[in-house]
Parts: C-alpha cells; structure tokens; sequence
C-alpha cells in the first residue's frame, strides 16, 4: 500500500463533491481524508484527497477522477514531493491539575490555546499531518470532548519549473 | 417560445427522427411540444425498454438514441436501460421531467432524485436550472454522448423550466468544453513501435472488442488484418467485426466463446487488443495475456488501459485513426504457419454437440436461420443460454448482432430490436429470446403494433431460466431453485391478442420450411422452438 496525495482541481458547481466521493465509494478507493476549499478563481475549487492503494489503484483513481468531466486537473503527488498541512481544533476538559502540563504540550508542539472556560479550552494546531495526530495522541490522556479536522491539505513545492 | 419547444429544436438541431418514452405530468410540456415536429414519438410500455429501443436506435445509426420520460417512478424504471447502455459504451440521450423546480428536495409527488441516482451510470448528467441553458446542454449533451468513449447522458428538466418562455433560441455550432477533449489520434511512436513488434512476431492476433463497431473500424481492421494474414478474434461485444465465414476469423473468446479462440490468444506472442476492456467475461484470467507476450491496447478511453491487464504498448485514441495509421505504415511479415496452426485448432476443437431429435437444437437452427436470413440483416440476442448459443452460431454476413454484453440485462432484444428496426426500416431485424426474457419485454409487442415496427422474434421455449438452471446443474448437484417458468402464457394466443402471426417449431424435422415462413414477409412474427429444457450451452 502506497500513499498518494490527490490534488484536483474542479468545476465548483453543486454536485461536483457528491460526484468524486461517490467514484472512490463506488470502486472501492480508499478516502484517508479529503479537503476542498474555492481557489483564487471562484469558479474553480481545488480537492486535496488523501488516499493509499496498490500501483494499479493509484494509477486508477487519476485516470478514473480524470475521466470526470467536471474535474480540470489531477495532480497526483507523493508526500515527499509537497508541503502538507492540516488544522485541527480540539476542544478538553482541564483541571488545575493538569493546566501547566497542557500548556507545555503547546507550547512544545507550536499549538495555541484559542478558547478557554473554567473547565475547557480549545487548542488549535496547525502542522504536518502526523505532528497533528502526535498531538491528538498526546492529549488523549487528558480528556477531549470534540475534535475537528480539515484533513490534509497539500501543494507541490516550490520549483523552477513552476508555471506562473 | 418556452423550454419545451426548444428541446424538440435541440433535437432537431442534431438529427433526431425517432423518441422513445412514457410520458407523465412531468414531461408533458416536452410531449406536447413534440407533436409540432417532424421527430416521431414512440410509446413503449414501460421506461426500461425506451432506453433498450434508443440503444437499438444508436447501434444502427452511429448517433444518440434519446428516450423522455418523466419524473419519480418514470425516471427510476429508465435507470436499468440506462446502466446497460453505459456497460456497452452505447451513447444515449436519457431525458427526464422532473417536478418545480422550486420543489426539489422537498419530497412532492413523483420526485427522485434522479441526476444523483444516475451518477454511476452515465458519462454525464445534467439538471436544468435556467431555461436558457437549455441549447447549451442539448449541444453538449450530444456531444459527450457520442466522441470519445461513448455513453449515456441524463438531461433532468423541471416542469417550470420546460414550461418558461424562452426569449431568444438559438442552437449553438460548437461546444466548449474545457475539461473533455478526447484523445482522437494515437501516439504515432507507439503505432510504430507496434509494427516493430509485428515484424519481430511470428504468432500475431487482434482481439475486436465492441470499441472497433463504435468507431466504425471495422473496415479498416479487416482490411489490414487481411493484408498482413493476422487473425482475429472478438469479444462479445465485437461479433459483427469479421464476417463469421472470414477464412482470418477464429469467433469469440472467452468463457462462453470457441476453445480455439482462446487457445490462439493464450499461444499469440502478439496481442492487439482494440477497443476491448480485457473485462472477466472475455478474459478470465488477465495475466495470461501479458505473460510471454507482447500485449498493445488500444482504447479511447484512457483508464481502462491497464485496469484490467498491464499491456506494453499502450495507445490511446480512437480505433478507426489508429487503424488506418496501421495501414499506412510499412509491414512485410508472413504468418502462414501461425494461420496453419490455428486452423488445425479449429478443425480438431471443434465442439459436436448431441442434439435430442424430439427437441429443436440451438446450433443448428440459429446456423439455418442466420444463413437464410439477409446478408445485412440484424440479429439482436437477448441474454440467457439463448445468447450464448447466438454468439457460438449466429453466421453474420454484413449485418449486425446486437446484444446487452457488459450488463447482461434480460429483456434487452425485443425493444432494442424496435429501436433498430425504428432506424433501420428496409433491414431485416430478428430478436432471438428465451422464454424468460421474453415475458421481460413481451408488454412491447403493443408497440410493435401500434407503431407498425416489424420485428421477428424467435422464443427459445425450455419452460426454464436455462442459463441459471444450467449453473444450478452444476453448482449446485441439480437442486433447482426458482428457475421453473412453469405459470407462462401460451404464446400462441398471447400472439393471436396482439394480431402477430405465430409458428412453434416442435424439433428439426421442418426447421428449413418453417424458417422459410418466418422470413419471408417483412412483417412481425413470432417463432415459437421447443428447446430441451436440459440442455446446456
């Protein structure tokens, strides 16, 4: 099994999700998270799909999202090849107790505390996928109440070659 | 002006003399409109067979068969004949009332959701929001549908929309479709690179696949497989490339298909496969063909060169353009002794059955009824042991054999041979069936009749669903399980309700005469044979 980060980019009209989710479903693609979001042009919105499979499947989901009429663009990246990112929101129940112990994580892991109550705090962290479920990991322990992610978001790094 | 007139001009615009529905409130505007054209509206009896009669419409002409229907439970029964065009890559144009648009999603009567039902099964689909798009889609529509690998496409139109003034019509020349431009021409390296390989090969074969009749190449692979001596062999979907007497034509491959077609393949050190997906019902074992081979594919369609089978040259395009680059590259090479061993296959695998003399035999009456049958002829084959039997010894001259493939969907002949006869009205058209698929889509034989359609029907009569009762033989040590058709109609009087002459063939002792009777006249009949109901294909 091989990891490949899917980034495609689409016609942003209704139905246009429903449709590339329902390929991976209907040939049994593996999802492992799917980001989309408006580019700069808003008639274009770009999916970032992570997803894992052997050669044969990986070769698949490209020219099967290719065939989709609605998708302009498949760009099929290996992790090493792009930056990747992701932002979660976790929402825990702290004591006094262990406060101190939770903020040092933060601060260790480059999260910030964005919302706080007497007994709750949000923290957000914004980094690579797997310092984000190392995080997620770490406060497992703790108490976590909600969590919120938005999945792996991806681009190519940056080179030369890159059109303008 | 309103959105219902502009979809008759639409289809106008593109040619289109024949429609094939069931109307309802919800496409009625459409219906009314229509009667103001040229363009002739064929009722059938259930939505299913609107689809099977625009694919038979499609397979004769090259063009979209389109079928309306209207919305809910019009547009759901419509999906099956929808799935077995896409299966087929058969290009469709499926319309569909749907209710006000300003109540969609709110559950009112007769609403589906038809567009998202539909997804998997259609290369494109649309739901129509502003009665001005409406040139614009149809234009599209029509083109998606039949470029590239063709297929179906859905057109799901609300009542307001169809019923909105329209201000200004006009049918656009060209689309612009940023995100589709299929791959026409192959790769002109990877074509010579084939011929390199075909001068290094001593034992080449091309497998036709349905792709080669949909891109009207088959006189182009014929005439370079004849020039260089390669034989060919077909899928199911490519019976009709080769005349079934070419000396170069080894049949179908396959599980169902002749051993010494699948013995040439397996022996081939060249593969040519066009237009084929390498699908399991053709090539059973996929590594087979890439193993101590070269294997080329050529397909229109991108993602199935190599879904099935890695090949070594793949070409992607469309089969006609990469034939005729074939033709006019250079090729000295000699397969004499390749063709030796393949017809010594042929003479010693030969199957001989042992037909019952009480019943009549498959082989021998499909071989008398297509050789007596016009050299152009059609011949549409349902789906059971009745298709197996077609495939094995249907003599295809130059007409053409028309059957659900990919789907394998029961019922599909008798309305697909409506639609091709609908095209096709000076050909003889001839639907081969099981009495199974028969009672799927006998409800058309009022069809055939109200619109003046004549079609003959042979009903291979076993009194059983003789493909899964033949699985159950095997499978399952004779324990037969729902198979019995026992409950059926006598054919004779359901035939005398409609006015459709009727002929039961009781064993071979008159099959030349009564086959005689059957084609003589261009009128409906049907040809009722006794098939022994333990036979197996």
């Amino acid at each position: 099994m091989k990891k490949r980060i899917y980034s495609v980019l689409v016609e942003n009209q209704a139905g246009v999700l429903c449709k590339v989710a329902g390929l991976f479903s209907r040939r049994c693609f593996n999802i492992d998270s799917l980001a989309v979001g408006e580019t700069d042009s808003p008639e274009v919105s770009c999916m970032t799909i992570v997803s894992s499979g052997d050669e044969r499947t990986i070769e698949q989901i490209e020219k099967q999202l290719n065939k989709k009429l609605d998708v302009i663009k498949v760009k099929t990246l290996k992790e090493q090849q792009c930056i990747t990112k992701e932002l979660m929101l976790v929402k825990i129940k702290y004591n006094t107790n262990n406060r101190k112990e939770i903020m040092e994580i933060c601060e260790i892991m480059n999260a910030q505390i964005v919302d706080m109550s007497k007994h709750f705090m949000i923290i957000q962290i914004c980094d690579a996928p797997d310092r984000v479920k190392g995080l997620l990991a770490m406060f497992r322990s703790i108490s976590i109440v909600e969590v919120a992610r938005t999945g792996t978001l991806a681009l190519s790094k940056c080179s030369e070659s890159d059109k303008g | 002006m309103i959105g219902a007139d502009a979809i008759v001009k639409c289809l106008e615009a593109e040619g289109v003399k024949e429609v094939f529905g069931y109307p309802g409130v919800a496409i009625c505007p459409f219906y009314n409109s229509i009667l103001d054209s040229d363009i002739r509206p064929i009722l059938v009896r259930t939505e299913q067979n609107a689809a099977h009669a625009a694919s038979g419409v499609a397979r004769m002409t090259g063009r979209p068969g389109v079928c309306a229907v209207t919305s809910g439970p019009g547009a759901t029964n419509v999906i099956t004949g929808i799935a077995t065009a896409f299966a087929d890559s058969i290009p469709l144009i499926c319309i569909t009332g749907q209710v006000n648009s300003e109540l969609l999603g709110s559950d009112v009567f007769q609403e589906a959701d038809i567009y998202g039902a539909v997804e998997s099964f259609v290369k494109y689909s649309y739901l129509i929001k502003n009665v001005n798009d409406i040139p614009r889609v149809f234009k599209e529509a029509f083109y998606i549908a039949n470029s590239g690998r063709k297929g179906p496409v859905l057109i799901d139109i609300p009542i307001d929309i169809q019923n909105a003034p329209i201000p200004k019509f006009k049918y656009p020349e060209s689309v612009s479709l940023s995100t589709y431009k299929p791959t026409v021409k192959g790769n002109i390296v990877q074509i010579r690179k084939v011929i390199k390989e075909l001068e290094k090969a001593k034992r080449p074969i091309i497998c036709a696949g349905g792709g080669i009749l949909l891109s009207e190449a088959q006189d182009v692979l014929r005439t370079f497989a004849t020039n260089h001596n390669i034989p060919v062999v077909t899928t199911m979907m490519g019976i009709g490339v080769m005349p079934t007497n070419h000396p170069l034509y080894y049949g179908m491959v396959g599980n169902n298909g002749k051993p010494y077609a699948n013995r040439a393949m397996n022996e081939a050190d060249l593969v040519i496969m066009a237009g084929a997906r390498v699908a399991d019902r053709a090539i059973s074992q996929p590594d087979l063909i890439t193993k101590d081979k070269i294997l080329v594919h050529i397909d229109v369609d991108p993602a199935e060169i190599g879904k099935n089978a890695g090949p070594t040259i793949p070409i992607v395009g469309d089969a006609k353009h990469i034939f005729e680059d074939f033709l006019a590259e250079e090729l000295s090479a000699d397969y004499c002794d390749w063709i030796n061993v393949l017809n010594e296959y042929k003479s010693a695998m030969a199957i001989i059955r042992k037909p019952d003399a009480n019943y009549v035999d498959p082989e021998c009456f499909i071989r008398k009824l297509t050789e007596k049958m016009e050299d152009n002829a059609v011949y549409v084959a349902d789906v059971g042991q009745n298709q197996i039997w077609s495939c094995a010894y249907a003599q295809i001259k130059s007409g053409k054999f028309l059957t659900s493939g990919g789907m394998g969907t029961m019922g599909y002949s008798i309305p697909a041979a409506i639609g091709a006869k609908v095209a096709a009205p000076n050909r003889q058209v001839v639907a081969v069936c099981g009495d199974g698929s028969f009672q799927m889509s006998m409800m058309e034989l009022a069809t055939m009749i109200q619109h003046g359609i004549q079609v003959k029907i042979v009903i291979f009569k076993n009194n059983y669903l003789g493909m899964v009762r033949q699985y159950q033989h095997f499978s399952y040590q004779d324990k037969y399980s729902v198979v019995d058709l026992s409950g059926s109609p006598d054919f004779s009087k359901l035939s005398e309700s409609y006015h459709i002459p009727f002929i039961r063939l009781e064993d071979m002792s008159s099959c030349d005469a009564t086959i005689d009777a059957f084609l003589k006249e261009d009128t409906s009949m049907i040809l009722e044979c006794n098939i022994d109901p333990m036979d197996l294909v």
